[in-house]
């Protein structure tokens, strides 16, 4: 097997540099790819496009680059829970384009499937239409999407094992599967690595083809943005 | 006139036993407290979950599992996960049998705009584009006057679209209404003690009504 391990966060994001555009995997705080980001805010690489359904919330995930100022431009789907967010965008100093999550999500399956583009009635109508080719298919209008082009994908596993095959947890699987088939070079951390061999073949979500590097991180801190409980009866 | 909680028991009844359902945020999530006990009913959660099940005991909440709303769910026997680009395949593959989702605006010929106030407020579609273009059958749980007093159900929506000519079905506080193929609103039912005459005045679209009317039946 083709050993994918790199020692961490910092080594695994090393060439990331101004300008590159990341996918970064997860559902509002739910999966996403927490050491990475912690790394990118250190190295303080900047003017990244960040391709991303959520856009975290003030103090973690993805709105810890936009406070100190890394993000150009997002293309997500829902940004509400981000003041800050919410605060640039209004003002202009950060580009946003808003695209539907069902588009955002095939965008990605498209470039790991290998396919230039997809149709969608999504946006059909709307100003995500503007400027777009549509097409009519049985009567219904379509607009073509192109497949994203990611310099890196982030993203984050349950587990995955040194051949770089992934396995994901409950609905923290969300967008990381297509977005880890989808960058030029995708970078997996894990919660748990461990050895080619120990993972089911049938059990596994990701194909390590698609892993170029893989870590197990640290201190995941998998933060609840709304804690919704019912008494114990 | 009915509160929320009112909106959401009406519109549980239009839901029947073996329907995959999808219910947006907002008052649509309160429809899940409604449903009859006796109808198998598989909520979806378009992150990547068919069987939603109730909010977690509390102490046994999971980071990994939670609803489009963010909220910690659990699941149920016979529930499945999947990744998001599936999610949105059996949206648009139709097969979902019903969604119910919240509106700032809806229009008589099924317009819908519940995503941006340009200049004020931008939270983004999140999946509403995807979910109206696709869905076959969609109810619009919504307030029939905003809070300045004025109709948001218009001859033509006024902030951006989410969707067009795509709504057939609108409960509000006020009342049940189709929106008919060729354009305006048919008023089926009136809320409890709600007159035509009162809903005419909250309803700047075009309105059909008779005279009798019936109120609706919530139990």
């Amino acid at each position: 097997m083709i050993n994918k391990v790199v020692s961490g966060a910092d080594e695994a994001i090393r060439d990331i540099a101004e300008g590159d555009t990341l996918m970064l995997g997860g559902f509002g705080l739910c999966g996403i790819p927490e050491n990475c980001i912690n790394a990118l805010v250190k190295k303080g690489v900047k003017e990244l496009t960040c391709i991303s359904n959520n856009a975290g919330i003030d103090d973690f995930g993805i709105g810890l680059l936009l406070k100190t100022r890394q993000v150009k431009k997002m293309i997500s789907s829902y940004v509400g829970e981000n003041s800050e967010f919410e605060r640039q965008l209004l003002s202009g100093e950060l580009e946003v384009e808003l695209i539907p999550q069902g588009t955002l999500a095939t965008r990605c399956l498209a470039a790991g499937y290998g396919m230039p583009a997809i149709f969608t009635p999504a946006g059909v109508g709307t100003e995500v239409a503007e400027g777009k080719e549509t097409r009519s298919f049985n009567g219904k209008e379509y607009l073509m999407e192109y497949a994203f082009e990611a310099d890196f994908a982030l993203v984050k596993a349950w587990k995955g094992d040194t051949a770089g095959n992934l396995i994901f947890r409950s609905t923290s699987r969300n967008f990381n599967p297509v977005m880890a088939t989808a960058g030029k070079i995708t970078i997996a951390e894990v919660e748990h690595l461990v050895e080619a061999g120990e993972l089911d073949p049938d059990q596994i979500h990701t194909p390590g083809v698609y892993v170029h590097r893989i870590f197990q991180g640290e201190h995941y801190e998998k933060r609840i943005e709304k804690r919704t409980v019912r008494p114990k009866e | 006139m009915l509160d929320k909680d009112g909106i959401a028991r009406r519109i549980a009844k239009e839901i029947k036993d073996g329907y995959y359902v999808n219910l947006g945020i907002g008052i649509p999530t309160l429809v899940a407290n409604y449903i009859p006990a006796n109808l198998q009913v598989v909520l979806q959660s378009e992150n990547g979950l068919l069987g939603m099940g109730p909010f977690p005991f509390e102490g046994e909440e999971d980071a990994d599992l939670i609803n489009a709303g963010k909220q910690t769910i659990t699941t149920l026997p016979g529930s499945s996960i999947f990744d998001s680009a599936l999610s949105f395949g059996m949206i648009r593959s139709q097969k979902i049998d019903l969604t119910i989702l919240g509106a700032m605006e809806v229009s008589e010929n099924g317009d819908i705009a519940n995503w941006k106030i340009p200049g004020k407020m931008v939270k983004g579609m999140g999946g509403a584009m995807d979910l109206v273009a696709s869905a076959k059958n969609i109810i619009v749980a919504m307030q029939h006057i905003n809070k300045a007093g004025e109709s948001k159900l218009l001859p033509k929506c006024t902030l951006p679209l989410t969707g067009v000519k795509c709504i057939k079905k609108v409960v509000t506080e006020l009342a049940v209404l189709d929106i008919l193929p060729e354009g305006g609103f048919k008023l089926l039912e009136r809320a409890p003690g709600v007159s035509v005459a009162y809903i005419r005045s909250a309803t700047l679209g075009k309105l059909y009504a008779s005279d009798d009317v019936p109120e609706m039946q919530l139990d």
